[in-house]
């Protein structure tokens, strides 16, 4: 589960108001991360796929997300959209290769959803991976922590 | 005995200035040596021919421009690879563009914040004694009326700041874009000419050009690349997400936006 955060911050991110700069980051247990930032929910041969908190507290408020197109193919490491900010587009890299099965459109209307909850409704894509194995590749929490 | 002191090379930059380029093919450039090149790149163009409207990645036509009267000038419209806003570009523009690897610069981390911070510091070293200047929010300020506005594209490896500078503007120009929706706090309830002034003011343009690139010595070794010597670092085959929006996607725009005030009307 998520670090807790105030009820107020999370609200004030996704209303893109400014809220001071947090002391800590929170990275969720069974998730698996890339060093790019990206974490991955692996259910079966489907991947959910978004960015950190870690990131999204360095990308500032989310205005923008380029999403992927449904059915392209993506392979680890490649980047697969962008995410702007401020001035910003920041390219996203897939952690796993696969074809992509859904995007999440509510980031269209509401990016700030990847603020306020980068692990939950924040999530960017859902995967069906052709190689599980890559999975292997990745970080676990522990260690994603270590590297923060 | 004293052991020798290992000098610290700074890391090279290629430095190629263009004189007019047009401003897509510029983007073009900067595009393709992003994603493609492994060099640190410092790209000058001292103004571009035609007036042309450059939207950032999530530039939505019917909210930032005057459609009606750009499609009946004929303006173009490009739709850039980097964040940031909409601005009108033309001979009174000078553009500086940074490309770098994200290790070129030492501690500097590769997010917008980090990056905008440190170009303000290169820049304090350019405006020096000239004008009151500061970077506020993310634009650069002389007091607080912005000259220069930023946009920034970031990858894995490498980051691109770039840069247009309001040497010198048409007022007539203004008056294709809309007030954009996202204005900066410090902008407060100005108009656009308000918020807004001319280099030209404050020093000349040559200087500004010579100052930056001696700027640039402090944290780089520079080498110089002629424009007709590029050929080797670009691809023709490249595809590029810049582009020019088509004449039918700003009517379909400007249709769009003309059928949701009737309706709302």
């Amino acid at each position: 589960m998520a670090s807790k955060l105030s009820w107020a911050s999370r609200a004030a991110s996704y209303l893109r108001v400014s809220v001071f700069h947090r002391g800590f980051t929170s990275v969720v247990k069974d998730l698996k991360y890339a060093k790019s930032h990206e974490w991955v929910k692996v259910e079966g041969n489907s991947a959910t796929i978004g960015i950190t908190d870690r990131a999204q507290d360095r990308l500032g408020d989310v205005v923008f997300v380029e999403l992927p197109e449904v059915g392209a193919e993506v392979t680890q490491g490649s980047s697969f959209g962008a995410v702007e900010s401020l001035k910003a587009a920041t390219h996203v890299y897939s952690p796993v290769s696969g074809k992509i099965v859904q995007v999440n459109e509510e980031l269209s209307a509401s990016p700030g959803l990847i603020n306020a909850f980068p692990y939950e409704k924040g999530w960017i894509m859902k995967v069906e991976m052709s190689n599980a194995n890559e999975v292997n590749k990745l970080m676990d929490s522990d260690h994603y922590s270590k590297i923060l | 005995m004293s052991t020798p002191q290992t000098k610290i090379v700074p890391p090279l930059i290629n430095l190629i200035r263009y004189n007019g380029l047009p401003i897509l093919q510029q983007l073009h450039v900067e595009e393709q040596l992003l994603r493609t090149s492994s060099d640190n790149w410092c790209i000058v163009n001292d103004g571009t021919e035609d007036p042309t409207i450059v939207m950032g990645i999530s530039g939505v036509p019917s909210d930032l421009l005057e459609i009606e009267s750009v499609l009946r000038d004929g303006i173009p419209v490009i739709r850039r690879f980097s964040g940031g806003g909409t601005v009108i570009v033309d001979s009174g523009t000078v553009f500086v563009t940074l490309i770098c690897n994200k290790e070129a610069v030492p501690d500097l981390q590769p997010y917008p914040r980090p990056i905008m911070s440190w170009s303000g510091h290169l820049y304090d070293r350019v405006f020096r004694g000239i004008g009151d200047f500061h970077l506020r929010e993310n634009d650069y300020v002389f007091g607080n009326c912005k000259f220069g506005g930023n946009a920034q594209s970031i990858t894995k490896t490498r980051w691109v700041h770039h840069t247009s500078f309001l040497w010198d503007y048409d007022v007539r120009n203004m008056a294709y874009l809309k007030h954009p929706k996202r204005v900066p706090e410090y902008r407060v309830a100005r108009d656009h000419l308000e918020f807004i002034c001319r280099m030209k003011d404050y020093m000349p343009r040559s200087m500004f050009i010579d100052r930056t690139i001696e700027a640039l010595e402090t944290d780089f070794s520079l080498r110089c690349i002629e424009p007709n010597g590029m050929a080797s670092f670009l691809d023709e085959k490249f595809r590029h997400s810049t582009r020019l929006l088509t004449r039918q996607e700003l009517e379909a725009a400007n249709y769009a936006s003309l059928d949701e005030i009737s309706m709302l009307s």
